[in-house]
């Protein structure tokens, strides 16, 4: 399998001299299974670029895994130029949202209004496929299977493992690792603390011995009392999460969007100075837009 | 009445999905959620507290989208799995719904049956917690919040027939009951049951609902905490829904909690708790409550 960022930014598209290193689009993973299928994971802006690479290969076949219907993760859906182009084929999963009572079509709805967008929804030239997906429930791609596990965001977030001839990839979207709304002392705090065990148990199964884990790095130790609640992970957060599912390699991607090249190495390098001699500790990197990785 | 029950039950639960619910839970909704810095357990302690709110959060959560493990009865567990965001969207969506009106058609007083339904639900968790046995506390709070949801189901959506089914139980002077078999055709606690099945809610819960008017089989741990709640919070004047037949514990259950209804009560120690909590809700505010 080979592993390819085009969009690691989190938020917002964060272009300009201080983000030329690790890239300013936001997310957008590209992954090639041995039989050469196409699974993108997340449309932000980074599907763009992509996008200019498979108009060499055309006619294609994108399966478009969507973690969930925030801006960073769809606002380049409508970019993606396979869509507009006949004989090409597009399968947009992602989940069924309760608020909404809708899955991943809508995504593309929403988008397409013609206030909004030039182009409508219905002058989309290509086959395009929606398939709600559930958590637990493999869909197959090719040589490949994709499994979606539920995750903690401020909507419905799906983080996807694939696996293909043994080797696998997981990447979890947005995700802020759950935690007690009771404090000790309240009624409710050992219930609800079997359950935050539980669900952190079970996402680490779901991740269990990666080759490589992508998960959302967002904030340092210290800047996340500020941000709790809003649904993003920390290095350390990410790190402690690899270390439990005994991931080979762990990606930090979701870059804060007002982070500098600079200053993104070196919370980064703060954050790994602090497990330093960690016994089974994977290998950590920070993503960066256009590495490939060959698994 | 002809019409089969399975038939009623289809009609009831689509309509069931537009059901307003309560005033305090739609008020307090809508003031806890404007603020910033919303308290994510206020939050489970308001829907929890509404039959309706809690009904519709579970639905959807237990329909087939999510794949869950096990059925999710709690509205901690909604709040784990789904997340803060996603069960304040819904609170709102459900706010947004409107308010029961406070009189209906039916004349079935929605404030009594509030009291009933919330000190029920607390006394089923709390007899479970007490006297052990199989079931979940949390089943058997959710057991005694939703065990006369029939009822609002029926003074909502069929009021005709079920203020007949309130006039024959207050004339002929028989249980509640047995007078809607005749005024509907089929009572609360078997609409109920096949409301919350259909919802996919769990099996042993539709199972308690359907018998808490029945034979209480002793070692059904969460059917005798409903039965068991269901009497103390009409015989302590805790709130009614319409039946204010006390029953007699049936010997077997006596066998089971060691004591009759006056011993459990004894046993449990000081209640006024929770009449207070459920009073403090079950009001609109105090400028209402005349
Ligand atoms: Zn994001
Ligand atoms: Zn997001």
């Amino acid at each position: 399998m080979k592993v390819k960022f085009w969009g690691v930014r989190g938020s917002i598209p964060s272009p300009g001299p201080k983000t030329m290193r690790y890239g300013g689009n936001t997310t957008c993973i590209e992954v090639r299974t041995d039989g050469n299928d196409l699974i993108v994971l997340d449309g932000g802006t980074g599907i763009f670029p992509l996008a200019q690479t498979l108009l060499k290969e055309l006619p294609v076949t994108a399966h478009i895994f969507n973690t969930h219907s925030h801006w960073d993760h769809i606002h380049g859906l409508p970019f993606f130029i396979p869509i507009f182009i006949p004989g090409n084929n597009i399968h947009l999963y992602g989940a069924f949202d309760p608020i909404s009572g809708a899955g991943p079509e809508r995504i593309m709805s929403i988008q397409m209004q013609y206030s909004y967008f030039p182009v409508r929804e219905a002058e989309m030239q290509s086959r395009i496929h929606y398939q709600t997906v559930m958590p637990g429930e493999m869909v197959s791609v090719g040589t490949a299977t994709v499994t979606p596990t539920l995750l903690n965001h401020p909507v419905i977030n799906l983080g996807y493992r694939i696996e293909c001839n043994g080797k696998s990839v997981f990447f979890t979207g947005d995700h802020e690792p759950h935690y007690n709304i009771y404090v000790p002392g309240d009624d409710g705090y050992a219930e609800y603390q079997a359950l935050v065990e539980e669900q952190w148990q079970s996402i680490v199964e779901s991740i269990r011995g990666v080759d490589i884990l992508i998960a959302d790095s967002a904030y340092t130790r210290q800047e996340y009392p500020a941000k709790k609640g809003w649904g993003h992970g920390t290095f350390d957060s990410s790190i402690q999460l690899a270390l439990a599912a005994g991931a080979k390699t762990l990606y930090c991607t979701h870059h804060e969007p007002t982070r500098s090249d600079d200053d993104l190495e070196r919370v980064f390098a703060e954050a790994l100075a602090r497990y330093d001699g960690t016994a089974g500790l994977p290998a950590i990197r920070l993503a960066r837009e256009g590495d490939e990785i060959e698994i | 009445m002809t019409e089969a029950p399975a038939k009623i039950t289809d009609k009831l639960s689509a309509a069931v999905e537009k059901m307003p619910a309560f005033p305090k839970s739609v008020q307090r909704v809508l003031e806890i959620t404007r603020d910033i810095n919303l308290q994510p357990k206020e939050l489970v302690s308001v829907i929890e507290k509404d039959p309706v709110m809690t009904m519709k959060l579970l639905r959807i959560i237990n329909s087939a989208y999510y794949n869950f493990p096990k059925q999710v009865t709690t509205v901690n567990q909604a709040l784990v799995y789904l997340g803060l965001n996603t069960v304040k969207n819904m609170a709102l969506s459900f706010a947004a719904a409107g308010v029961l009106p406070q009189q209906n058609a039916a004349g079935f007083d929605m404030q009594r049956y509030l009291m009933h339904s919330l000190t029920t639900a607390s006394l089923a968790r709390m007899v479970c917690q007490k006297f052990g046995g199989d079931a979940d506390p949390g089943d058997c709070y959710l057991a005694g919040l939703l065990h006369d949801f029939g009822k609002v189901v029926f003074a909502q959506f069929m009021p005709g027939e079920f203020r007949e089914a309130l006039a024959i139980c207050q004339e002929q002077a028989i249980p509640l009951h047995l007078a809607e078999r005749q005024a509907i055709g089929v009572d609360h606690s078997v609409v109920g049951a096949m409301l919350v099945e259909k919802w996919q809610f769990p099996k042993l819960l539709a199972d308690a609902i359907n018998r808490h008017h029945g034979d209480i089989s002793p070692e059904n741990t969460m059917l005798c905490s409903l039965f068991v709640a269901d009497q103390i919070s009409k015989k302590l004047s805790m709130g009614h829904s319409g039946n204010l037949v006390v029953d007699e514990l049936p010997p077997a259950l006596v066998d089971r909690f060691g004591g009759n209804i006056d011993g459990i009560i004894a046993r449990l120690g000081d209640l006024s708790r929770v009449a207070e909590e459920a009073q403090s809700f079950a009001k609109i505010g105090t400028e209402a409550t005349a």
